[in-house]
């Protein structure tokens, strides 16, 4: 209930016209919703390209942080970058140890975008593969170290 | 640690982390003296033992308002003002006093702290105000601001608390639930807020950060235990004490690492060893003596029969196992390899002989420390066991109760010893060979001579056990007492550094 009343009012809000490049895939119900993202400025990384974000809501939302990961949906792909692992999970203090429950799932798109926006490295984090092996699904149960602010 | 699980417990084993940043390392020695001279009042205290006192939820809790108490005296502030510095400073008292002279302003800033008293809250219904968390926006929804004015409503507050105390187990740095805003929600309001149940485990979580925080306490690893020990042996005395101590609750533990008794072995060798039991660096041992390499494909061969001739299973090589030679080069001297003095057939011979010997004492100790450790684990069984044989041998002589304890006795000294034992063998395999280690050796051979005796008896049926009974209680006093001279002399050569070990601990 305490989830539900904020997303009912975040998904009237973003019924009104959402900043560029971010737009809804889907809100089937209040534990899961869908949004596209794309990067607006011609980088050749990410240029002309969708991609997916998948958000998870628990009943603890917006005091708990939503999880949020990058899917392969739609002949969409996970975007290349340093702090985005191939199996979509990307690594962001936001939503880990820096969640406010101010946070909203617009802030987090654009967060999300502004982070692409200017990464100009085409690499995956390091221990990309062994992490991906590990079978992890879930960032909550992952203790990032957010070392680097250069991207 | 009070929620350690059964098995941890029994298992002894303990990932504590000793290299804990010291913060009054500049009393150390101070400190070490002090308690090493501090026998006075007890003229009969053993090089072994420890000065400890076991404190309970109370006693910390009093601790710690007892500091409150002084600090917002000389500080002028107000109690709850003076907790929370003091939290930041980790109770390091004179820290704070020193650095809150110097600047208080610097010192209320970084602990997020506003004295200007703004800090009251307020609960209020502000007209036309929208919470930003819950999107409620009734008019009479009650809202809260702290200092920073960072407003939401009551609900959203009580949630937030909720998760932070009930799922992250946090308690001194709750911050306001804006985003970057570092202004940290003050024990009053969490007070106010909360829900006893939820009081009560933020409370909990206040004394645990306490204990945690001062290095002379320690909880008692006991499941279900909330006993806190004080102690004075700081991590860099480690190496000269082990300091055991008994919780009230009955437990004997190590305050050093908080893993079961471990005297005489100091902490270190115990993780060694530990970690020596646990890795497979034995297998590679056993493998590196029982084996040898195809000189040709490095396939590993062992030999369980048959002559010196080898054929590789797999190269096909033929060779001479003695010298690892080729074997056409042996002529005619079938199965009586003459090349022995050839050099590369001798340093193979060295290394593999050196691995086996160095396998062999490993295993020499490590077999007797099992063993102990298997009767330790016993323990259970050995207590439902002697309550039984009392109620027999009670009915059978017609004893009282009181007349039966010798053997409740017996079987406690037993168990202690064996402990005791156990860790000789870590202890033993580390040191270097000299008269000392003799003369220790010596000391363990009577302990072990004594427990088997007095095991011995103990085992006898319950018809004999009346008969013995005096020879039994003295057996238990002699055991007991050479447990108490061999642990004597470890500790005093652990404290003037007599030992010689083979490695750095």
């Amino acid at each position: 209930m305490f989830a539900t009343k904020r997303l009912q009012k975040e998904l009237h809000n973003i019924q009104k016209p959402l900043p560029p490049g971010i737009s809804i895939a889907s809100t089937p119900d209040f534990s899961n919703w869908k949004m596209d993202i794309q990067v607006l400025d011609n980088n050749p990384l990410y240029a002309d390209k969708i991609y997916r974000l998948n958000f998870k809501f628990s009943q603890a939302y917006p005091i708990e942080a939503p999880e949020v990961t990058f899917i392969k949906e739609d002949g969409r792909d996970i975007p290349m970058h340093p702090h985005i692992y191939s199996n979509g999970v990307i690594c962001l203090d936001l939503l880990g140890s820096n969640w406010s429950p101010v946070q909203n799932v617009e802030s987090v798109c654009m967060s999300i975008q502004s982070m692409l926006t200017s990464n100009t490295k085409n690499e995956r984090p390091p221990g990309d593969d062994a992490f991906v092996r590990s079978g992890y699904r879930s960032p909550r149960n992952i203790n990032f170290v957010y070392d680097d602010n250069t991207v | 640690m009070s929620e350690m699980s059964d098995d941890d417990f029994l298992s002894g084993g303990s990932e504590e982390d000793f290299n804990d940043e010291s913060m009054d390392s500049d009393f150390e020695e101070e400190d070490g003296t002090q308690y090493l001279d501090d026998k006075d009042d007890r003229p009969q205290k053993k090089a072994y033992e420890v000065d400890y006192s076991v404190l309970s939820e109370e006693q910390i809790e009093k601790a710690q308002s007892d500091m409150i108490d002084e600090v917002h005296i000389i500080l002028d502030l107000t109690p709850e003002n003076a907790a929370m510095l003091l939290r930041h400073f980790k109770w390091n008292k004179e820290r704070l006093i020193e650095q809150y002279m110097d600047s208080s302003q610097r010192v209320l800033e970084y602990a997020g702290i506003d004295l200007s008293g703004s800090n009251k809250l307020e609960v209020k219904k502000v007209p036309g105000f929208m919470c930003d968390i819950c999107c409620e926006d009734d008019d009479d929804l009650e809202t809260i601001a702290l200092r920073c004015n960072h407003r939401y409503c009551t609900n959203c507050y009580q949630q937030y608390l909720f998760y932070k105390i009930r799922e992250e187990g946090e308690a001194i740095m709750i911050q306001c639930l804006n985003h970057k805003c570092k202004v940290l929600v003050d024990p009053s309001t969490i007070e106010r807020l909360c829900t006893p149940e939820i009081l009560h485990r933020y409370h909990e979580l206040l004394n645990r950060t306490y204990v945690q925080d001062k290095q002379n306490l320690r909880w008692c690893p006991a499941p279900n235990c909330e006993n806190v020990i004080d102690c004075g042996v700081t991590p860099n005395q480690l190496q000269e004490i082990v300091p055991t101590v008994m919780c009230s609750c009955g437990h004997h533990f190590c305050f050093g690492c908080g893993s079961n008794d471990h005297q005489p072995c100091p902490c270190g060798l115990v993780r060694k060893w530990l970690k020596k039991c646990e890795d497979d660096s034995e297998t590679a041992n056993w493998i590196s003596a029982n084996t040898k390499e195809c000189p040709k494909c490095q396939s590993t061969i062992e030999k369980n029969g048959g002559c010196n001739h080898m054929t590789c299973r797999k190269c096909k090589h033929e060779f001479c196992w003695v010298c690892m030679g080729p074997w056409n080069e042996h002529g005619t001297s079938w199965y009586n390899c003459n090349r022995y003095e050839e050099k590369s057939g001798v340093d193979a011979r060295d290394i593999q002989a050196k691995s086996r010997a160095s396998l062999e004492r490993y295993l020499h100790y490590y077999n007797r420390y099992a063993n102990h450790e298997q009767s330790g684990k016993l323990d259970k069984d050995l207590y439902i066991k002697t309550e039984k044989k009392m109620t027999m041998l009670q009915s059978a002589s017609g004893m009282s109760w009181i007349e039966v304890q010798y053997l409740d006795a017996a079987s406690k000294v037993l168990q202690q010893c064996r402990q005791t034992l156990k860790w000789t063998y870590a202890f033993a395999f580390y040191l270097q060979r000299n008269h000392l280690t003799t003369i220790f050796e010596d000391n363990q051979k009577d302990l072990e001579m004594a427990v088997e005796g007095l095991s011995e008896l103990f085992e006898k049926p319950t018809d004999q056990l009346a008969n013995i009974k005096v020879e039994m209680m003295d057996k238990t006093a002699y055991v007991s007492n050479r447990r108490v001279i061999l642990l004597d002399t470890t500790a005093k050569g652990l404290q003037d550094g007599t030992w010689e070990f083979t490695v750095e601990f």
